[in-house]
Parts: C-alpha cells; structure tokens; sequence
C-alpha cells in the first residue's frame, strides 16, 4: 500500500479504495457477505449462528464445486452446461448400484459417464472447434437421454444413498461439516492447479490470447481435452456430495444449480471471455448466493419475487464489480 | 461471392435434408399425410418463433437466454387479459403483450448495453427475473384464450374456389408463422436498422468506425427478440387456451436450431429461413422415432447427438474452407 501511495502522491480515497479492490477482488465480495449477513441477521435476530454457518456451508460445498468447473472452464473462453447432467448421472448411477456391487465399484462405474461426456466436450470443443455452450449443451442433452432410458430399467430395483455419502453430504463432526473432507482437498488442489501449476499457466494464456499461446507452443486440444476431462470429474464430485445432502436421487437434482454456478463464478471475479479469474471468488460468490437465497426465504416472500431479486442481484453485483475492477 | 455461397450451400442443405426426412416419414409412415403434417406444424409452432427470436440476437453477436423466460412471462400475461374477457378485447391484449414482449427485450438490451456485463450473463441474470414475474403473475397454470385466436392455429386454411386437396395441406399454423415472420423479418432485413444488426454482429468495432450506433441496434435487436418471444408466449396460449408459468425447453432448442440453421455464434453471419428450417428438422426427427416405435427417451439422446455431429461437422467444414 505505502508503494501505491509513493507512485502517485495523493491519490482520491476513492482511486486507492479502487486499486486495493482491483488487485484484491475476494476483499468486495467479503464485504458484501459481511453485508448480507449483518442484513440477516436484522431481519431474524439470532439466526446467525453456530448452526446455521454450518448449514450454509454445508450447501454452499457443492455449488462451490459447480462453479470450479465453469471457474476453470471461463478461464479458457469456455463454459461447461454439461456439469448438472455429468453431476446427476454419477449421482443416480452410485444410488442404484452401491446396493449390490459394492460402494467401491459403484463409484468407480459413476465415474465413467463423467469421463465419456468431458472427453466428448474436450474433443468438440479443442479438436472441432465447436462453441463450448453448444457442445455442452449436446453432450447434455445425450446425456439426459441416457438417464431417463436408465432410470426406466432401474425403476423396479429402486434407489439407496450410501450411507458413507449420505454421511459426507449431511453430516456434522463436532459442529464442522464433513463435506469439508471432499471440500478442503479439491479447493487446495484448484487453487495450487491455477495459481503455480504450469497448467494452470497455460489455462489463462490460451483464454487470455489463444493465438499467442499457440505461437509460444502450446499444444491446445490437449490443453482443452484435460481440461473438459478436468471438469466432468468435478462435477462427479460435486454430484456425489448432492446426493448425499439431499438424499433422494431424483433427474432434476443438480439441473437447477448449474446456472446459478455460472452466476457464482461470475460474481466471483472470472471473466466469462477467459484470461481473468481465480478460484477464491467463486468459492466466496458460492457463499453469497446459498446466504442470498437465505435471505431471501426468511423475507418470505412469494417464489416469483425471490426469483426475480435474485436475478437482479446477481446482475447488479456483477456490474458493480465490473465497474470497480476495469478502469484502474 | 464464396462465402454468400456457402451460406447459402447450408440453408439448401438444410432443405434437402428436410425433404429427404419427408419422404423418409413416408416411407415408415405410408398413412402419413396432410394430418402429420398439420400437427408437425403446431408442434413448431412455439419453437419456430423462440428460433427467431434467438436468430436476431445471434445476428447481432449477442445470445438471449432468457428467451423461454419471456415466452412464459407474456402467454401468463395473455392467458391472464382474456380470462373472461370479450371476444374483441382479444385484439387488444394482443397487442397489448406484443408490446409487452418488445419492451422486455429492449430492457434486456438496455441492460446488456448500460452494464456493460456480458450479454450471457446479463440475460443469464434476467432469465431468473422474467421467469419470477411470470410466476407472480399466476402462480400455476391456467387463464384463457379467446376463441377467435385458438381458431388461428387449428385446422386448415379454407379458401373457396381452391380443391381441399391443396389446402388440406396448408395448416393455418403455417400461415401464422410465414405472415408473423414475414412481417417482422424481411422490412427489417432490408432496411438500415438491419444492415446495422449484421454490421454490429460481425464486428461492433468497425461498425461503430463507419457511424452505426452501436448500443442502439444492440437495444432494438434485443427488443425485437423480445417481440418474437412475445409471439411465441401468445401462440403457447393459443395452442393451450391457458398460460403456464413454468419456462418450457425453448431455450436450449433455440440455441441448438440458431446453430443447425447456419447461424454463427460469433454473430453478423446467417438468416432467418435456415434456423426455422432446422426447427422443422428437428421436430421430424422427433416424431420419425415416434413412428418407429424408439423409446420416447431415446428421441432425446439422437436429438442430441444429430446436434453435436452436425455443429461438428459445420465446424470442420468451416475449417476446411479456412485452410487452402
């Protein structure tokens, strides 16, 4: 800070409040969580509290995990829409079969529909150059067939949540919740993975300029083709922690989350042209949206009022720190 | 010279694949006639106008997901004026959410132009409000249409003097959709204000350089996808006689049909007739597995996969036409 102010000698509050925001984008976003909660917590006074921080953060992990495949994916000038089918897919694939082959296996088999479908992303969008909304929205769309097909030959056998799910996605140790055992390790790989892996290098040069990044020698498809790869396991992840929260594997379970991971990316601070963004915003836009959606519960109003402020908040945050990070 | 060729080689295509689908119906279906074709027609009803809504946006190097969104918001707000409501106020409610949808559009664009937040997002942002404000409208299907407007789309046009055996294969739906696209689509392709949307689309710079205001046409083309949106929120209502607040699957198949229609998602490239033949494409396919007898389910996964090979197969021949 005293650099800046040696640089130029009497910069406005507002230009220095400006600069410290631009090169620390999470400090605005915590305060607006700071906002929202002190809101909260006058609207219902003591609802703020041990509890319910870890009820918060307990749906928050996942949609946290959601919104680090379109984190990394906007890195590169991409978006991933496949993640709610790859999500509900591993989800009823481990809730059908963890009865009778075993929670090992199950896993493992839930693991490959999340493979097939980044691979298929990765190869349409690096080798064929298709848009990544349409691509993914493809994948998707085949990927909804082959659950509803799959869900009719399951129906008979009926669906269980392994109890070992069940316990990640609910569960409480000691006030904490266990999804952070998932959470912790996947955030600090992302986080090392974008901030000093050369891959994570190579994610914001390509979304940065592709021309350049190719003239310096990186190899794009494969960079893609990881990457697509890279988000479909995350969103497994991110499918599995669902259905132990919500415990009833259902086609609809994750759909609904997908765009407001978009929206958690977005209002964490990633470009959705690439270049820009890091993983420490959407953890903490993640954050924001499960606390809005609160906020807006207790204010009791109707469905359609709730839905309607939460589009606007999302779009004034985003203009807001739009106009604050761009000019400095 | 080449490249209006290419353009044009898709659309053909595109019809030729409609016809060779046609006659493929025929073939599995030999009772296929005049009927299928008239309930083909009111299946794309919908459809056809969220393509053309999305179509302008595209054009205009945007993208509007809160295309389905605005369909639910203005057939609720139809649903809700007719409810009990004279025959001849129909007229005006019509225009009444005509005008309802174009504004919601260019509230879109004024937003996307203001904020200057991407227009995904933006529209991202704005699908969760239109489709809120349909809800707080009516809360759970219902409302109605008057009769006049239901007569639109159901049937055959009768004209005397012509054999039924021609106009038999003229639903009225299809003539609602060449009138309500041809009056809005070919002024507005051939005046300035569209020169102006392709202009923006393929680059805004350039278009700016050479005197086209740029935010405008981006608000008008935003608020013209909202009158096409308007449009098909009403023939929803007309079709179901009620308004349902809940968005139906148009914005992912107006993305999908922009794409097959020859439409560029980097914008200032395509036409109308392509996506609304790719709509028609679509819907065939769709029911071509119905005749077969494929599981209902599966019809999604081929409708995806026809999406994927295609856009890839564009995507290599566009590559290919890069190279020599």
């Amino acid at each position: 800070m005293t650099d800046v102010t040696q640089r130029s000698p009497a910069p406005g509050l507002g230009r220095r409040i400006r600069r410290v925001f631009s090169d620390r984008p999470v400090i605005p976003l915590l305060i607006l969580l700071a906002i929202l909660m002190v809101v909260l917590e006058i609207l219902r006074p003591g609802i703020v509290n041990e509890r319910w921080i870890a009820n918060t953060v307990k749906f928050a992990i996942p949609l946290a995990i959601l919104a680090a495949c379109q984190t990394v994916t906007m890195l590169t000038g991409g978006i991933d829409l496949s993640v709610g089918t790859v999500a509900t897919l591993g989800a009823f694939v481990v809730s059908t079969q963890g009865m009778d082959a075993g929670l090992g296996w199950a896993l493992l088999l839930s693991l490959a529909p999340a493979l097939l479908i980044g691979i298929a992303n990765g190869i349409g969008v690096g080798i064929f150059r298709v848009h990544p909304l349409i691509m993914t929205l493809g994948t998707s769309l085949i990927g909804v067939g082959f659950l509803q097909v799959y869900q009719r030959t399951v129906i008979a056998t009926g669906t269980k949540v392994p109890d070992v799910l069940a316990w990640i996605g609910t569960g409480l140790t000691g006030g904490i919740p266990n999804s952070l055992i998932v959470f912790v390790p996947v955030a600090a790989f992302i986080l090392f993975m974008l901030g000093r892996s050369g891959f994570g290098r190579l994610l914001y040069a390509v979304g940065d300029n592709e021309r350049a990044a190719r003239l310096s020698g990186v190899i794009y498809w494969k960079v893609i083709l990881a990457l697509y790869i890279l988000s479909g396991i995350l969103a497994w992840i991110a499918g599995l922690i669902y259905v132990g929260l919500i415990k009833a594997p259902s086609l609809s379970l994750v759909e609904p989350r997908v765009l407001p991971a978009v929206a958690a990316a977005v209002i964490g601070g990633t470009s959705i042209f690439g270049g820009r963004g890091g993983y420490l915003g959407t953890i903490v836009g993640a954050v924001i949206l499960t606390v809005l959606a609160t906020l807006l519960t207790v204010l009791q109003m109707p469905e359609g009022a709730r839905q309607m402020l939460f589009g606007l908040i999302v779009l004034a945050v985003t203009a807001a720190y739009i106009r604050i990070t761009a000019d400095s | 010279m080449s490249s209006a060729l290419r353009r044009q080689a898709w659309v053909i295509g595109l019809a030729i694949l409609l016809a060779a689908l046609f006659v493929f119906t025929r073939i599995i279906q030999p009772d296929y006639g005049a009927d299928g074709f008239g309930s083909l027609v009111r299946a794309a009803l919908p459809f056809v106008f969220a393509v053309a809504g999305q179509t302008v946006v595209v054009i205009a190097g945007g993208i509007d997901l809160s295309i389905a969104s605005m369909m639910a918001l203005t057939s609720v707000t139809a649903a809700t004026l007719m409810d009990g409501a004279s025959e001849p106020f129909g007229i005006v409610a019509v225009a009444a959410v005509l005008l309802l949808g174009f504004l919601l559009g260019a509230v879109n664009g004024i937003l996307v132009v203001v904020s200057r937040v991407p227009d995904i997002v933006v529209t991202l942002a704005m699908l969760f409000v239109w489709q809120g404000a349909a809800l707080l409208v009516r809360d759970s299907p219902g409302g109605a249409a008057s009769e006049w407007l239901k007569e639109l789309v159901v049937g055959n046009l009768a004209v005397p003097g012509i054999p039924t055996g021609i106009t038999d294969w003229v639903p009225k739906a299809l003539i609602l959709i060449v009138v309500c696209l041809a009056v809005v689509w070919i002024p507005l392709r051939r005046s300035r204000l569209g020169l102006s949307i392709y202009a923006i689309g393929s680059s805004s710079l350039a278009a700016f350089r050479s005197g086209v205001n740029v935010s405008r046409t981006k608000i008008v083309a935003y608020a013209f996808a909202g009158l096409f949106a308007a449009m098909g929120g009403l023939v929803l209502t007309m079709s179901t006689g009620q308004g349902a607040p809940i968005p139906g699957p148009y914005l992912l198949a107006s993305v999908a049909a922009v794409v097959l229609g020859g439409v560029a998602l980097t914008g200032g490239k395509g036409g109308l007739l392509g996506p609304v033949i790719a709509v028609f494409v679509l819907r065939l396919v769709r029911s071509d597995l119905t005749f077969l007898a494929v599981d209902p389910n599966v019809t999604t996964i081929v409708e995806g996969a026809i999406m994927v090979v295609v856009v890839m197969l564009g995507a290599l021949l566009a590559m290919r036409n890069r190279q020599p």
